[in-house]
């Protein structure tokens, strides 16, 4: 299934001081997609996904979102493009319900300096349950009394409500159990399903296997392989994460470093 | 978007659809549930309440007099508004020691404005009323402004620099206070804040109003969630919840009247509970200052500017302690050198806390401030009314009070986090 990339990203360097983070790296992710990206620490994925999300702007190299080339200078930048991140460390207030914490920060409001709740209750509904987030109790209920599965979901939902294109996931899965783990991954393939671009950051190659369509790796802030995860193996990719050259890049038609 | 071609949910759960039309005995069960949970509410506070005038009526009859409640409302109604103030620094994680000597800052502000003293340029007229009292309030705000940015700007911990702000407050006091030790109240409607009575006919008014008001609310936002397909409380639930609200605010209007009224005081603290509580969960501001209290870094990711906010809570907890301070003027009909010290400050932190505000940030609510405000006055109050009780005594009395709130507050927060609820 060959589908235009939303995000396209051609030839990004960055570099901290001295440290080479990203040295001519491609990117891409399609709608209806789900892109894993992939390599060991210090690879440079955080540093890529910073650089979309508009936290650490890249030095060099296009960005291409819908065909069109932008910049991404600001966080700011990113949301207007539709762009939004799920961090691991999820960003919800504990002491705050289900409803409170989607809409943090972008609460409707009506006369009277009031918050519109009723139309935010409806809202926060639809979207969980068009994501098939039917878990919840209430939502109305404290996020801290929720298990760490439904607090991904609300951080995913949370992401999805604002009319985004492309949703990066900062390993979602780090801190969950089995079943827990099965339900956020269902999610991450709903999201997909649903016309957006996914790109999931994932040190568990069985999650990748599990959700992902494509799944690009990192070495050592270069391109080392990007296989369809259908046509490859659990040993191609750990191979590729572990001890792929640089120079015997598949695939990659610019391989010259 | 487009819908998921999904297999439809079999464990769909009541609460969370669009079915979610309760019957009364459904609400019923799902709040003794919570009862059960831990999720207690204000129902430690009402017994305690209880339990407090029980035993001091039995040692002196004079307790439970129309009198003395009557009393109790103007007695305690300082310290209840400095404390609504610490609600909002508590719920957003801080502490702020310097509201005591803020509220006797701006207390003795506004009388020197209202009586300059001989030593004074005599090119400082004796203001009115309005004029006094207004610049007393926006002293408070201006001390809570610089006291907030100072803690914001140099990302220093509240409780050293209102710590800071005690000392220096205390000592502004003084040097203001100084020249002319105590001074006396004159102005008749400075001595009204706290010293005046509604007519009985306006209190009646004033207490259906209220009722009306609550009611029409309740009913309102029922109506409106229902046209929404949204979960409410049952109508009944509804209806009965304001038969007893009336029974009580009738009972306390009654009561009032068979002294000498309504004090005014008291209705200026609902007013005030009500505008607060509103902000507190009903606005954006409010929103935010519990999500800074619960998760600085996620209100911050939100978009939320965190400093804005917490500068603003500053503002209005040494806003609220000059309120109390005019109060509390007003009540003793004089300021002296010794305004805003005692057990002010502790009574009025005192006072969020026993009503259930968290000292941890992210949870509690205003009127709380109201309820520990009548356990802590009502001690006071009933240990006066007993012959040969030091102010020792009263001292370990309240202490005790406080830690048995805090630990029943423990109590029923770990129950809550077994339970699942919070």
């Amino acid at each position: 299934m060959e589908t235009k990339p939303l995000l396209d990203l051609k030839g990004i360097s960055k570099s901290f001081g001295a440290v080479q983070a990203l040295t001519n790296v491609n990117f891409h992710a399609n709608v209806g997609e789900v892109m894993a990206l992939v390599g060991d620490n210090g690879a440079g994925k955080s540093t890529l996904i910073k650089g979309i999300a508009g936290i650490y702007p890249f030095d060099s190299g296009e960005i291409y979102f819908d065909g069109k080339q932008v910049a991404l200078h600001s966080p700011r930048d990113a949301a207007a493009l539709g762009i939004e991140v799920v961090y691991q460390d999820l960003a919800l207030a504990d002491n705050l319900d289900v409803v409170a914490n989607m809409f943090l920060g972008r609460e409707r409001t009506q006369s009277f300096w009031r918050m519109d709740e009723m139309s935010m209750e409806q809202a926060s509904i639809e979207t969980l349950q068009s994501l098939s987030v039917t878990s919840l109790k209430s939502v109305r209920q404290a996020v801290a009394g929720l298990s760490g599965g439904q607090r991904q979901a609300i951080a995913v939902a949370k992401a999805v409500m604002w009319n985004s294109r492309l949703v990066i996931l900062d390993e979602p899965t780090a801190a969950l159990g089995v079943a827990q783990t099965r339900q956020v991954l269902d999610l991450v393939k709903r999201l997909a399903q649903k016309g957006l671009a996914v790109v999931l950051i994932s040190h568990n190659l069985y999650d990748i296997f599990e959700a992902a369509d494509r799944v690009t790796v990192l070495r050592l802030g270069h391109n080392v392989a990007e296989y369809v995860v259908k046509e490859t193996t659990q040993q191609e990719v750990v191979q590729a994460i572990t001890a792929g050259k640089i120079e015997r890049v598949p695939g990659m038609k610019e391989a010259e470093v | 978007m487009t819908t998921v071609p999904e297999t439809t949910p079999t464990t769909e759960s009541p609460l969370f659809g669009t079915q979610a039309q309760q019957s009364a005995s459904d609400y019923l069960r799902g709040s003794l549930r919570r009862i059960r949970g831990g999720d207690i509410g204000s129902i430690p506070i009402i017994i305690g309440v209880i339990i407090i005038a029980v035993i001091f009526q039995a040692t002196n009859s004079n307790f439970l007099t129309a009198r003395n409640l009557v009393n109790l409302v103007v007695q305690m109604a300082g310290v209840t508004a400095i404390a609504y103030g610490v609600v909002y620094v508590l719920i957003l994680g801080e502490i702020d020691l310097s509201i005591s000597y803020v509220s006797g800052v701006c207390a003795v502000l506004m009388v020197l404005l209202l009586h300059p003293p001989p030593e004074w340029p005599k090119s400082i007229p004796a203001m009115p009323w309005f004029l006094a009292i207004g610049i007393a309030l926006l002293v408070g705000l201006i001390i809570g402004f610089v006291q907030g940015k100072i803690i914001t700007f140099f990302q220093l911990p509240s409780f050293v620099v209102t710590l800071a702000g005690f000392m220096v407050w205390s000592g502004v006091v003084l040097i203001l206070s100084g020249g002319s030790g105590t001074t006396i109240i004159q102005d008749e409607t400075v001595l009204g804040i706290a010293n005046a009575f509604l007519p009985q006919a306006l209190g009646w008014l004033a207490g259906a109003a209220f009722v009306a008001v609550v009611a029409y609310t309740q009913i309102a936002e029922m109506r409106t969630r229902q046209g929404k397909g949204l979960s409410t409380r049952p109508l009944s639930i509804i209806l009965v919840q304001t038969v007893i609200l009336a029974v009580i605010i009738a009972a306390a209007v009654w009561i009032c009247n068979q002294d000498r009224g309504v004090p005014f005081v008291g209705v200026l603290l609902l007013i005030m509970l009500g505008i607060l509580s509103y902000v507190a969960s009903r606005t954006r501001f409010g929103r935010y200052v519990y999500a800074v209290g619960g998760n600085k870094e996620a209100a911050r990711r939100a978009g939320i500017s965190v400093e804005r906010i917490r500068v603003i809570v500053f503002m209005m907890s040494s806003g609220m302690a000059a309120v109390g301070g005019i109060i509390l003027a007003s009540r003793l009909r004089s300021v002296a050198t010794n305004t805003g010290g005692g057990d002010l400050l502790l009574n009025s932190i005192a006072a969020a806390v026993i009503g259930g505000t968290s000292l941890f940030g992210g949870r509690g609510k205003v009127s709380s401030a109201l309820l520990g405000s009548v356990i802590i006055a009502s001690v006071n109050n009933g240990m006066g009314l007993i012959p040969n009780v030091s102010a020792g005594a009263r001292f370990v009395v309240t202490g005790l009070v406080l830690l048995l709130a805090v630990i029943v507050d423990a109590l029923s927060r770990r129950s809550q986090q077994q339970s699942g609820i919070r």
